[in-house]
């Protein structure tokens, strides 16, 4: 576990977090490399998503640091605003402005943060919405999408701002088994472009076929971790072989 | 089942796929019935409670008297024209006052958000704005302001008019009230937008302003129209300190004819404006409805 990764792009080191008295995140140490794609995998309430947030600095973490390229982000009283310009987030229920169109919801944070004119963030936006098939929906409001859609969209407007990472937090969760697909297509292609990406996810498939490594988190702490394969064939810690047979037994995998 | 008809397998297809005699669908049928019945029912109820107003108020024993000070003909055709003018200073007063309400509101609302300890002191003002504002009957604040500020001038000057120092009574008190107003529709955005927000790298002002505001604003429309329209009847208050407008008229010419008609004919006035807007409101506040609720339920 105090291995470090030599080229962290992200470095989690002895994170603490608690709601109350309850201890959500407890000495959490994660180190991801440049374009590494790294699972998080847990029950519900593991602090996979709180995790997320802590990254994000949506969340302040009370102890520990959160290193992004040898600089310490969680430091209290740093300005998070430059951070979330670098590390891009995908949420569960897609979070999209309503009153916005498709493009103005990719396109307002590249001109309002990034000060990029207009048109070029526009023509970056139809790029981007091209590259993942929904050209056709610019000019639409999030209510006349369907979820998957509105997933895509999410995740274009975060890549729009042309992030380091990318931090996706139950990112299909929410949706329709049908329209499970179409959005890991899109997170296979991110990787395909080498994203450094951290997912939050309950699809056990997808983290194994997806991951360069993954990591089980348990009441806050993370258990083990390696690569999918050993993960999810040869788990050592009892916690980690008593979650999955969980999940096998009650079909996920 | 006794006493209906056995269905035959042949009957039923009949029934399922024959197009009834009026070529309409079995659904948009009894949708059709329900309406004539509603619209039967309610006639008739509407009718019976006229007849009994018409019937049964002349039969009070005051009501000559009544009719005579109150829905005098003559007097309310002599006193509409005078009002017309009077009336106009209101809807002034009104146009005037409701753009400066929306914006102080807001602004009121905002700063009762802030976070910031630097600005701590303004969020307490604003929260101290609201409770002082709101605590205090209307018409007072119009009488200790309308009376009072223009006594700290020596000069005569448009700013020293009581109508002035009236408006800008209403202002303040109707801010107070459409703060609150703002301040739910801010707190009715989902965390979750602020977050999505923040995560993009957008400022808390920018998020206020780009993301939150806007919806917030569409959602507390309705709400807002309905100060409206109480605000429009309030104008009137202003009259204790001395503009002549349309209730201050009325009670001009009322002492003057001793008939109590003109007042009357002020409220017919009001009723111009405030029916219309009334029904814009409840218009809009349908539409809301039907916006966020998808499918309405009867």
């Amino acid at each position: 576990m105090s291995e470090i990764h030599p080229a962290a792009k992200l470095r989690l080191d002895r994170v603490r977090k608690s709601f109350g008295d309850r201890v959500v995140l407890d000495d959490v140490t994660l180190d991801v490399g440049a374009h590494e794609v790294v699972c998080l995998i847990g029950a519900s309430g593991s602090g996979k998503s709180t995790l997320l947030r802590c990254v994000n600095l949506l969340e302040p973490i009370d102890d520990g640091s959160i290193w992004l390229d040898g600089v310490d982000i969680a430091e209290p009283g740093h300005d998070p605003d430059p951070v979330r310009r670098r590390v891009g987030m995908v949420f569960q229920s897609y979070n999209l402005f309503p009153h916005m169109s498709v493009l103005r919801n990719i396109t307002l944070a590249p001109v309002k943060v990034l000060k990029r004119p207009r048109a070029e963030a526009e023509q970056n936006a139809h790029e981007l919405l091209g590259r993942f098939g929904l050209e056709d929906k610019a000019g639409a409001f999030t209510d006349q999408l369907s979820g998957g859609q509105q997933q895509r969209v999410a995740i274009v407007r975060a890549l729009a701002m042309q992030p380091e990472i990318m931090l996706l937090d139950e990112v299909t969760a929410a949706l329709d088994p049908v329209l499970v697909g179409e959005v890991l297509n899109v997170i296979r292609d991110m990787r395909g472009l080498g994203m450094t990406m951290v997912l939050a996810t309950h699809e056990m498939g997808f983290a194994r076929e997806i991951s360069d490594r993954v990591c089980f988190l348990h009441q806050g702490r993370v258990v083990e971790q390696g690569p999918p394969e050993q993960m999810f064939s040869a788990p050592e810690r009892p916690e980690t072989r008593d979650f999955l047979a969980r999940v096998i037994a009650s079909g996920r995998l | 089942m006794t006493g209906s008809t056995p269905i035959t397998s042949d009957g039923a297809d009949a029934r399922a796929s024959a197009p009834s005699r009026s070529g309409l669908s079995r659904r948009a049928e009894y949708d059709l019935r329900q309406r004539r019945r509603s619209t039967l029912v309610a006639s008739v109820s509407t009718v019976l409670v006229v007849a009994a107003i018409i019937l049964f108020v002349p039969m009070m024993p005051g009501w000559d008297r009544v009719r005579a000070s109150f829905f005098d003909w003559e007097t309310f055709t002599d006193s509409l024209p005078k009002l017309w003018k009077p009336f106009w200073l209101n809807i002034r007063i009104f146009l005037i006052c409701a753009p400066c309400i929306v914006v102080v509101g807001m602004l009121v609302a905002v700063a009762r958000g802030v976070r910031s300890p630097a600005l701590f002191p303004l969020r307490l003002f604003a929260t101290v704005f609201t409770d002082v504002v709101r605590g205090v009957p209307v018409i007072l604040w119009i009488t200790l302001i309308g009376f009072g500020v223009p006594g700290l001038f020596s000069e005569r000057a448009w700013y020293t008019k009581p109508v002035v120092w009236g408006g800008f009574a209403l202002v303040m008190c109707y801010s107070a009230y459409v703060a609150e107003v703002f301040r739910a529709g801010i707190e009715g955005i989902h965390e979750s937008q602020r977050a999505a927000s923040r995560s993009l790298g957008l400022s808390s002002s920018q998020t206020m302003r780009t993301v939150v505001l806007p919806q917030a604003v569409r959602r507390v429309v309705p709400p807002l129209m309905n100060d409206m329209v109480s605000l429009q009847k309030d104008v009137a208050l202003v009259s204790i300190i001395g503009p002549v407008e349309a209730l201050r008229r009325a009670g001009i010419l009322v002492s003057q004819s001793f008939n109590f008609t003109p007042y009357v004919a002020a409220a017919v006035l009001f009723l111009l404006v405030s029916i219309p807007l009334t029904r814009l409101t409840d218009h809009l506040m349908a539409r809301e409805r039907r916006r966020t609720s998808g499918t309405a339920v009867s």
